[in-house]
């Protein structure tokens, strides 16, 4: 028997966050074992309950692989350029204060680059929510080193190994002013998306950090066979601990085995909202 | 006092959001009232002599009517937010001077990409560098044209007076919805920091060109945020309006899809650069004085062309035939008027006082093999209508 369309055709072809997707621009680019999948699935789903029109909801990203976030999101999606999403998002909040602002980006980009911007935008406290990727690198431009990847860990601008302390973001942005602080993992998926949801309940500025395996360019050369190694790297060595204080003790190194991660909900304030 | 008579008190201190009348105004002043007039309702910017004062007026007088005044915290980020504001359907603002412009160069290229419209004041001083900060110049032009990498198609209008900066303020609004693209205005410091009578016409004399939207309402066809129309400038929805738009910088399709070959990049491009170019004609401005007969063309813009126009009428006074051709939209450059009168065949040189060394000459060197006389200052002083009238007799 020949096999027809109508053989294929699965049983139920809807899938809950589908109409959120652009399935027309499947398949995706990012790698097997790559994490940035699983944070817009979480997104995506938060979106679905966050009860707010998704017509009202718009991504924006800037550059790299988890740049790419807001082309695959089936909401008014913005590309900017590397480091300004943040600014970008900061106008199109301000100036429509109905919307429901979510950058999607890379550590390199929100952290590094557009550095400048993610301080100033937790300060004025804009009504935007991040969610930060955090790979440890720079995976698109193939696994150079940046301000979030631990110290000794290679990179193709450090194949010694890191020299430079990196960021404890959850520290920083707690530091600047965020109003709610979170860092899980794409381990954590159901925690990830209620943090994404609590973030939306909100009108000031958020910041998720979400870990994500990144095998092709730093697992590669740090002896992380896959992404599934990675995820097992976060299931043995996480400790939730939701409303941690000690944030200034929460830096992470992936690669020594004896310290733990500390991932959690850490901050959840109020503070006067900006232009809304 | 009552709840409406309190209202109405504070709707008589409201000052309107155009100011019709006869004012003695500053540059920079009649500059921001231009964008308050055109209905600008987001202002992102960053404190930068000579520009500054744009800024404070904006930030007195904008809020009150309902717009957003936001202090970003660099040149970088206050490209990035007007451009954004415009895609939420704002009409947006910046200003700047030399050192923030370079600054916004990236963006400047995000948004002839994207195809959002925008507005950037750029009042010139002494340049490169930090140069001289209180000081003219005019040595941004060409990066006005090709300062981002690549190749697109942007406007830009150069006031030589308060008044234009008003008028040509409020045309590069319409300028920027009409063809999705960034419009400058490239002031200097001599005319940013001019007071002079400055008229502002009523509200309803104040012209508006509105962006095109989508002409269906969202629905189970992708709308096409980047299929043209027959003018190369396709209709743009906002966030917010259902439509689900993609922009990104990457190379798209008209689905605002990024589509990396390079075919899809050389029609993108193409259209990028011919939506301007072949619009020329009707963008172009510019300003001729007694041009027809003369054998001497002075070609000026901005504070340079005070200085000319003053040497030009006290030259024909004196018997010279020579003209003047007052640039006010520099780019679009508008070549074919200078080549229609090279060909008419009167024209035996021409001359080019700017404060730079040379940048609007290596336009008009370009069309013809006339000689092309500099007079040129680096920054800092602007030729004087001796200096030019001297060249004119020589």
């Amino acid at each position: 028997m020949s096999v027809t369309e109508q053989t294929i055709q699965p049983a139920a072809n809807i899938h809950p966050i589908d109409n959120l997707l652009r399935a027309d621009r499947l398949p995706h680019i990012l790698c097997p074992g790559c994490g940035i999948g699983t944070v817009i699935h979480g997104y995506a789903h938060a979106i679905a309950a966050s009860g707010i029109d998704e017509n009202n909801h718009v991504c924006v990203s800037g550059i790299g692989c988890s740049g790419r976030a807001a082309g695959y999101m089936n909401v008014d999606s913005y590309h900017a350029t590397h480091g300004r999403a943040l600014p970008f998002a900061l106008g199109i909040a301000v100036h429509n204060p109905e919307l429901k602002v979510t950058v999607i980006s890379g550590d390199g980009d929100l952290t590094a680059i557009g550095g400048n911007h993610l301080i100033h935008a937790a300060r004025r406290n804009v009504n935007l929510n991040v969610i930060c990727i955090n790979n440890f690198n720079y995976g698109m431009t193939g696994g150079q080193v940046g301000p979030t990847t631990p110290l000794g860990a290679k990179g193709s601008t450090a194949p010694l190994g890191a020299v430079e302390e990196p960021f404890n973001l959850p520290y920083l942005a707690k530091a600047t002013g965020a109003e709610f602080v979170a860092r899980w993992t794409i381990l954590h998926v159901r925690e990830f998306q209620d943090a994404v949801l609590r973030s939306m309940e909100k009108t000031g500025f958020c910041f998720i950090e979400v870990l994500a395996p990144c095998p092709t360019s730093f697992g590669r050369a740090n002896k992380i066979g896959d992404g599934l190694h990675e995820v097992e790297i976060y299931r043995e060595r996480c400790r939730i601990e939701n409303g941690a204080t000690n944030l200034e003790d929460l830096d992470i190194d992936l690669l020594d085995e004896n310290k733990s991660i500390t991932v959690g909900n850490f901050v959840d304030i109020e503070r006067r909202p900006f232009m809304t | 006092m009552t709840d409406s008579a309190a209202a109405a008190q504070v709707q008589t201190d409201l000052e309107p959001r155009v100011l019709t009348g006869t004012h003695f105004m500053l540059g920079d002043h009649a500059c921001a009232e231009g964008a308050m007039a055109a209905g600008m309702n987001f202002f992102g910017g960053y404190p930068i002599t000579p520009s500054t004062e744009i800024a404070e007026h904006i930030a007195r007088r904008l809020p009150p009517l309902g717009g957003r005044f936001v202090q970003m915290e660099d040149e970088l980020g206050s490209m990035a937010a007007i451009i954004g504001a415009s895609v939420a359907g704002a009409r947006s603002f910046t200003a700047t001077s030399g050192p923030g412009f370079s600054l916004m160069m990236e963006n400047i290229g995000l948004a002839a990409m994207l195809e959002v419209p925008c507005v950037v004041a750029n009042v010139q001083r002494a340049s490169p560098s930090t140069g001289l900060p209180t000081m003219v110049g005019q040595s941004d032009i060409l990066q006005a044209r090709w300062g981002s990498h690549g190749d697109y198609g942007i406007i830009a209008y150069c006031p030589a007076s308060p008044q234009e900066c008003f008028d040509l303020t409020v045309r590069a609004f319409n300028a920027a919805d009409q063809y999705r693209v960034p419009v400058f205005i490239l002031m200097d410091e001599v005319i940013g920091h001019m007071t002079e009578r400055v008229v502002i016409p009523a509200a309803d004399d104040i012209p508006f060109v509105p962006r095109k939207g989508p002409r269906k309402a969202p629905g189970a066809e992708p709308f096409l945020s980047y299929k043209p129309d027959e003018d190369l400038v396709p209709p743009m929805a906002h966030a917010g309006e259902g439509y689900k738009v993609h922009m990104t910088g990457l190379t798209h399709d008209e689905r605002g899809y990024p589509a990396l070959n390079a075919e899809s990049h050389d029609k993108l491009v193409n259209r990028l650069v011919d939506k301007i170019r072949l619009h020329a004609a009707d963008i172009e401005l510019y300003e001729e004085i007694k041009v027809d007969d003369a054998d001497t063309i002075v070609v000026s813009f901005g504070c340079t062309a005070r200085s000319a126009r003053h040497a030009v009428q006290q030259a024909r006074l004196e018997g010279q035939k020579c003209g003047l051709i007052r640039l006010i939209t520099i780019w679009p450059f508008p070549e074919q008027r200078i080549r229609q009168l090279i060909e008419q065949g009167n024209v035996k040189r021409f001359i080019v006082p700017e404060v730079n060394l040379g940048q609007l000459r290596r336009e008009i060197e370009r069309l013809t093999q006339l000689p092309v006389e500099r007079l040129n200052h680096a920054g800092g002083a602007m030729p004087t209508p001796e200096a030019i009238l001297e060249m004119i007799r020589s």
